[in-house]
């Protein structure tokens, strides 16, 4: 019985120190409400904790929505967690505002990652993400071959004319209430990762990339005009509605109210379960080369850490093939490698979404690798719901540069 | 003659009540609409939502929108926090900001004017414009628990309430019912040797009724409907009020039966809460329009 005391002590006692040795890690991450990601960071972050005795994950969860708010509340009240979830576009500003340090992982083990996932600021990896998103333009097989329409592929995507021509068709028939629904409902975040693309593919940009101390001409330039000429002509000539009504941005294409819809990956599967024939094409070249925006969410380490190599081996940890399959198969969107594309049951070879694994190679550019991104999108947003909506393209432009360049100047260049 | 005149009347009492009838209408519907959608999966919700079937409890029915809800979020643990945080800030609010109340308008003490001044002066500064300051000292307060001392009030149900239980309008709404107060009544009841303590729990509260309902009223809406402050001080979700919680509900695509369901849940305590106070509230309403 002695014996046997003695033995349950120790056991206790070294299961004791076993746990006291875990140094907690805290860790936010913006899935609150979803429950298929909750699941699958929360067995991300067991796995990891059972895997080693040092390191021990906790999470707190953020809804989307109020997550960045949140943490930079977190930073002003010096109360930031080790590891954080970063939007891709965000991280160079949170970077340079001293929320975050560089990661401290073995970059090897990213080489095949997609471009888009990787999150450098000022020469260093800041962030990796464990997937990617990408846009498309939705349509169906059968409207291609009723409107007499070639369909386009990765290597010939349609030009300018063969995109407003597309869209003649659609008008021309009286099928559908619009002809094109690049998502107006979606704000925020959408237009910039939705819209610059095609703005990128006109030639210009929301920011001169070349230096990031200015707007001028990227913005405003002929190639900046054209373009905002023709996203007005889009409204202006009924192709496609300014003002569109949340439920038909969710649910239109389904109800056949649009012939092209600009939409995500993480929509796809509901456009396919509508319609079999749902194809995904390429986006159109305007002239610069066919664009989509690319970058989504990505884990970083916080700049208050005091573990960051604790921080580094989880994240490190979870950028295992099995999980960035996991998170693929949870809620749809194009994992950051081939080899975890192939365990997928949607972007492996023959999967219904596996074209999207294809645009994001060849199209993907993410957005201005900058600070001042946060208030460009913003000031970017603001410029096109406005042309759409019926003000002059050249004046609209023009005050969009002035706003994004007194930015610049007030926060003295943003650190480029 | 008269029975033009009756015709009249008859005539403007129709009119008076088809306006009412058109007035409720126009603010019953939303609820309506939030209580039929909450009832139905989203593609009926989405086609029901631009004819009079979104008002009616039409179709597929069911509660299975309120089920998710609670899967999706822990709307129970949501509702209790902001009942808490609401009712606790309300009660010594209504304590506090009428006991300051009552020392503007009875009590002679210097300084009464201008701090009075001071205060509301501070009804024109947004919160907004003191959120950040406000958060950054609250991150450092300490506090005695029965753990001993602690540094910060973050993630905590305190850091909700303490900053909001005085405030401006709430003092200013008293100082200026107490006013029409008659003042013989204190006078006399001084004069008969009564503390300022008798005189504000046995006179002016007995006669303040209305005016703490207002008061309440305003106080339960504006703390059930806080959302920034909560969202930039509760980091662990078992501290997050309802506000906060309907972020949850907002993925990137919408489950807009849930959110309705979730809205629905979130209503009633607001509900509750008016019509209990309801009298109250209309009297004080109607006193403010019989002055002088």
């Amino acid at each position: 019985m002695k014996m046997f005391t003695l033995a349950a002590s120790a056991a206790i006692l070294a299961w004791g120190s076993a746990a006291q040795a875990q140094q907690a890690l805290s860790m936010w991450y913006h899935g609150a409400g979803n429950e298929v990601e909750s699941r699958i960071i929360n067995q991300i972050i067991a796995d990891f904790n059972a895997s080693q005795t040092d390191w021990k994950v906790e999470l707190q969860s953020f809804p989307q929505a109020a997550y960045n708010d949140s943490v930079v509340a977190g930073a002003l009240a010096g109360n930031l967690p080790d590891i954080l979830d970063v939007d891709g576009p965000v991280m160079p500003n949170w970077a340079w505002a001293g929320y975050m340090q560089p990661l401290q992982i073995d970059e090897s083990k990213i080489e095949n990652f997609l471009p888009g996932t990787k999150g450098y600021w000022d020469g260093k990896l800041y962030s990796i993400g464990l997937w990617d998103a990408a846009v498309a333009l939705v349509t169906r097989q059968s409207y291609l071959d009723e409107l007499g329409l070639r369909t386009p592929t990765l290597e010939q995507p349609w030009t300018k004319d063969e995109f407003m021509a597309a869209l003649d068709a659609a008008k021309a028939s009286g099928r559908f209430e619009y002809a094109f629904d690049p998502g107006m409902a979606w704000t925020g975040e959408w237009y910039p990762y939705a819209f610059s693309p095609f703005l990128q593919s006109f030639g210009g940009d929301i920011v001169d990339r070349s230096t990031y101390l200015t707007a001028e001409g990227a913005l405003n330039g002929e190639a900046a005009m054209a373009f905002g000429e023709w996203w007005q002509g889009l409204f202006k000539n009924g192709y496609a509605q300014a003002t569109q009504d949340p439920a038909d941005r969710d649910g239109g294409f389904v109800a056949g109210k649009y012939a092209f819809s600009w939409n995500g990956n993480w929509a796809a599967l509901n456009a396919l379960n509508a319609f079999p024939d749902t194809v995904f094409l390429p986006a159109p070249d305007f002239g610069n080369g066919p664009k989509i925006g690319a970058a989504s969410w990505q884990f970083g380490i916080s700049a208050t850490s005091k573990f960051p190599e604790g921080a580094s081996a989880f994240i490190e940890f979870a950028l295992q093939d099995k999980y960035l399959a996991a998170f693929s198969d949870g809620i749809g969107l194009i994992p950051a490698t081939r080899t975890a594309a192939a365990m997928t049951e949607n972007y492996k070879e023959g999967g219904p979404m596996e074209v999207f694994f294809g645009l994001t190679e060849a199209q993907a550019l993410v957005r201005p690798v900058t600070p001042g991104y946060v208030v460009q999108a913003k000031v970017f947003e603001k410029a096109l719901a406005d042309i759409a909506n019926g003000a002059d393209v050249a004046s609209t432009l023009d005050a969009a540069v002035d706003e994004i360049n007194a930015d610049i100047e007030k926060n003295g260049g943003y650190g480029h | 003659m008269a029975m033009i005149a009756a015709d009249n009347r008859g005539l403007r009492l129709v009119t008076r009540y088809a306006v009412l009838v058109l007035i409720a209408i126009i603010f019953v519907f939303p609820l309506v609409f939030m209580l039929m959608s909450s009832l139905k999966p989203d593609q009926q919700l989405l086609q029901d939502s631009g004819n009079l079937r979104a008002f009616l409890p039409v179709g597929d029915i069911s509660l299975q929108n309120y089920t998710d809800a609670f899967q999706r979020a822990p709307v129970a643990t949501f509702v209790f926090n902001s009942v808490l945080v609401t009712g606790i800030t309300v009660a010594l609010s209504l304590l506090l900001c009428s006991a300051a109340g009552f020392a503007f308008v009875f009590v002679r003490w210097k300084g009464r004017d201008t701090l009075l001044a001071l205060l509301l002066a501070t009804l024109i500064l947004p919160f907004e414009t003191i959120a950040i300051p406000l958060l950054m000292m609250v991150a450092h307060l300490p506090w005695v628990g029965f753990d001993g001392v602690s540094w910060g009030w973050l993630n905590s149900y305190r850091v909700q309430i303490i900053p909001f239980i005085a405030d401006g309008l709430t003092v200013f709404l008293f100082v200026q019912y107490f006013k029409d107060l008659p003042g013989e009544l204190i006078e006399a009841a001084r004069v008969e040797g009564a503390s300022w303590w008798q005189i504000y729990r046995r006179i002016v509260m007995p006669l303040s009724g209305p005016i703490f309902a207002t008061a309440a009223i305003l106080k339960f809406l504006v703390m059930y409907n806080q959302y920034l402050w909560p969202l930039m001080v509760t980091q662990e979700e078992g501290y997050r009020p309802v506000m906060v919680g309907l972020q949850y509900f907002f993925q990137l695509n919408v489950a807009w039966g849930e959110v309705m369901a979730y809205l629905s849940m979130i209503t009633v305590p607001v509900l509750a809460f008016y019509l209990y106070l309801q009298k109250a509230f209309i009297a004080s309403i109607a006193s403010t329009g019989v002055k002088g």
